[in-house]
């Protein structure tokens, strides 16, 4: 079986930040691996341990900036990489589900996985649609919030748990080839060893230009456009306790025994 | 005018509240123009299903019967039909997990634009404006889109639809292709279960990501036991496997409403604040003044938990 993960190095922002027009000035941003993703790359490498998956491929669209992020996957264990990239790409602001869509569907097409994986979501735009939109599309089954897969496979099909609200798992099978939305939580990501790290610096990382995937340049043109990002305004009326920590606690713990629920 | 044809959504025989408040979200784009807001009820006792969404604002109902439970092939089979029926200009679904599940299906099947988890919605009938939040609910965002889309709307933004609605109630008779269905859906099973029921307790000392280590929730625990509450936790707690699933709130986890929440190294991402809104009284602890814990909270005591925490236990030994 051969496994293709996609892996996303998102923006992260820090506590306090200024906005230039519909982005968040550069010097507040750091960079790394998608949370969600993080746990797609370790079920992956989990199926090829058990000897389930021969190859992990993972596929970015992304600068060359984050191939730092591209080589923290191969760390982990994925064998070899792709990267996407192309100046058509450059200055775009949102790229929308469609346009993602798009690119990863040419990649599909060339590597030919049995299994997609991946994050249920992006922890910067946070759409959670990419996974499921990429399956639609290229026409295998998908199942979007997994957060249990079999390590073994009943012949082509995969059971999953699909993670509802309020702590119910839906139970379902789904036919091989197919794309499956990881969900946080599913294993524990490992991190990677010292000889992990300098294997990952000789692993295959190819990179794409929309050409080489026979992609039109019009096709990452998106229907959504961001025209306004603000701070949301704080609707807090919060009383702030003020002090040091014993003046704040002891406020707090007479707060606690007003209301007759401390000793 | 601006149609609109929204997907109620059900799970084991019961209706979401996510399918009262999409009535609302459609109405109100509906309303913009002029345009009819159309319902598509699928799967399970639809005929029961079409006569509770039948509120005020609904002019037309569609009922899909075909199967008990959700299954995300037979869903985009189904909205894609009734989109090519009733060509409206927007499809509107729950952002819920099943929401997710066939949305993005959809829009590609349809060749629309798909955005997902809006809070504010504004339509000219051409152009739509959508509000989502980016990076965790740090920044909001407006988006513009021209023409139709499919749309997934956030779970308990809009109020839910009241009254009795004066809808026409049709079947409609679609064609699913069992070929193209390649999931089975074959239960379901409640997690979280065990010794301890966080939504029974009056104090909840909740546990977030800014207790950094395991080793650390000794002193959360030290807390709960001075004060005897009940250790609960924000999800990233319970996926590093630190504490079980039955201590998380949330929307994956358990809603709680106790007499008061105390958020420890809490940001209060909007999945968790769905769980523990409804408490009595919200106190949080966190360094970062702009959490969005504070919006809800009624208290707070913006200093490094591993001071405050130790110095509130002591209070009470």
């Amino acid at each position: 079986m051969k496994i293709l993960v996609t892996v996303k190095e998102v923006a992260t922002v820090e506590d306090e930040f200024e906005i230039e027009g519909t982005e968040i000035a550069d010097q507040y941003l750091g960079a790394d691996l998608n949370e969600w993703d993080d746990y797609a790359v370790e079920e992956a490498v989990q199926l090829q341990e058990a000897g389930v998956a021969d190859e992990v491929v993972t596929v970015t669209i992304g600068p060359e900036d984050c191939e730092q992020t591209i080589r923290q996957a191969l760390a982990k264990g994925a064998d070899r990489a792709v990267r996407v990239w192309d100046d058509s790409l450059d200055g775009i602001d949102l790229l929308d589900v469609d346009a993602k869509t798009e690119i990863l569907r040419a990649v599909v097409e060339e590597e030919d996985p049995d299994l997609v994986l991946t994050g249920v979501q992006a922890g910067d735009d946070s759409f959670g649609a990419t996974g499921v939109s990429l399956a639609a599309d290229i026409g295998y089954e998908w199942g979007a919030v997994v957060n249990h897969l079999e390590h073994e496979f009943d012949g082509d099909v995969a059971s999953v748990r699909r993670e509802l609200e309020g702590g119910v798992e839906e139970l379902t099978e789904i036919e091989l080839p197919a794309v499956l939305t990881i969900q946080t939580g599913i294993n524990e990501p490992r991190y990677a060893s010292l000889r992990g790290i300098r294997q990952a610096q000789r692993k295959e990382l190819d990179v794409q230009t929309l050409a080489d995937l026979g992609v039109d340049e019009s096709a990452v043109e998106s229907a959504l456009e961001l025209t306004d990002m603000y701070e949301p305004e704080s609707e807090s009326d919060v009383t702030v306790w003020e002090g040091s920590a014993d003046e704040t606690a002891a406020e707090l713990g007479e707060l606690l025994r007003d209301k007759g629920v401390a000793p | 005018m601006t149609d609109v044809l929204a997907v109620a959504d059900h799970r084991r025989g019961e209706l979401r509240d996510s399918s009262y408040e999409l009535i609302t979200a459609g109405r109100e784009l509906a309303d913009e123009t002029g345009g009819d807001l159309h319902l598509a009820v699928i799967s399970g006792t639809v005929d029961e299903f079409a006569e509770k969404v039948n509120r005020e604002g609904v002019d037309a109902i569609h009922t899909v019967s075909h199967g008990e439970e959700f299954n995300h092939d037979v869903y985009t089979q189904a909205i894609t039909q009734l989109y090519d029926e009733l060509a409206p200009q927007y499809v509107l679904t729950p952002n819920s997990v099943n929401g997710l599940d066939y949305a993005p299906a959809v829009a590609n099947r349809l060749g629309l634009p798909v955005v997902t988890d809006t809070v504010d919605l504004e339509t000219s009938g051409e152009t739509l404006t959508a509000t989502r939040e980016m990076y965790g609910g740090k920044v909001e965002t407006t988006n513009e889109l021209d023409g139709e889309a499919v749309v997934t709307i956030r779970e308990a933004e809009w109020p839910a639809a009241e009254g009795t609605g004066d809808a026409s109630v049709e079947a409609f008779e679609a064609d699913i292709d069992e070929d193209a269905v390649g999931s089975t859906v074959n239960g379901f099973e409640e997690v979280g279960g065990g010794d301890v029921d966080i939504s029974e307790a009056d104090v909840l000392v909740s546990v977030g990501r800014g207790i950094e280590e395991e080793e650390n929730l000794d002193i959360i625990r030290d807390l709960a036991d001075a004060l005897g509450a009940t250790v609960s936790s924000s999800r990233p707690i319970v996926d590093n496997g630190w504490l079980p699933k039955n201590r998380q709130v949330g929307q994956s986890g358990k809603v709680v409403t106790p007499d008061v929440y105390i958020a420890i190294g809490i940001s209060g991402a909007v999945q968790h604040v769905a769980g523990m809104k409804g408490s009595d009284t919200i106190v949080a602890i966190n360094t970062d003044p702009n959490a969005p814990i504070m919006d809800i909270a009624d208290y707070a005591i913006h200093d490094d938990l591993f001071d405050v925490v130790p110095a509130l236990t002591e209070e009470f030994q």
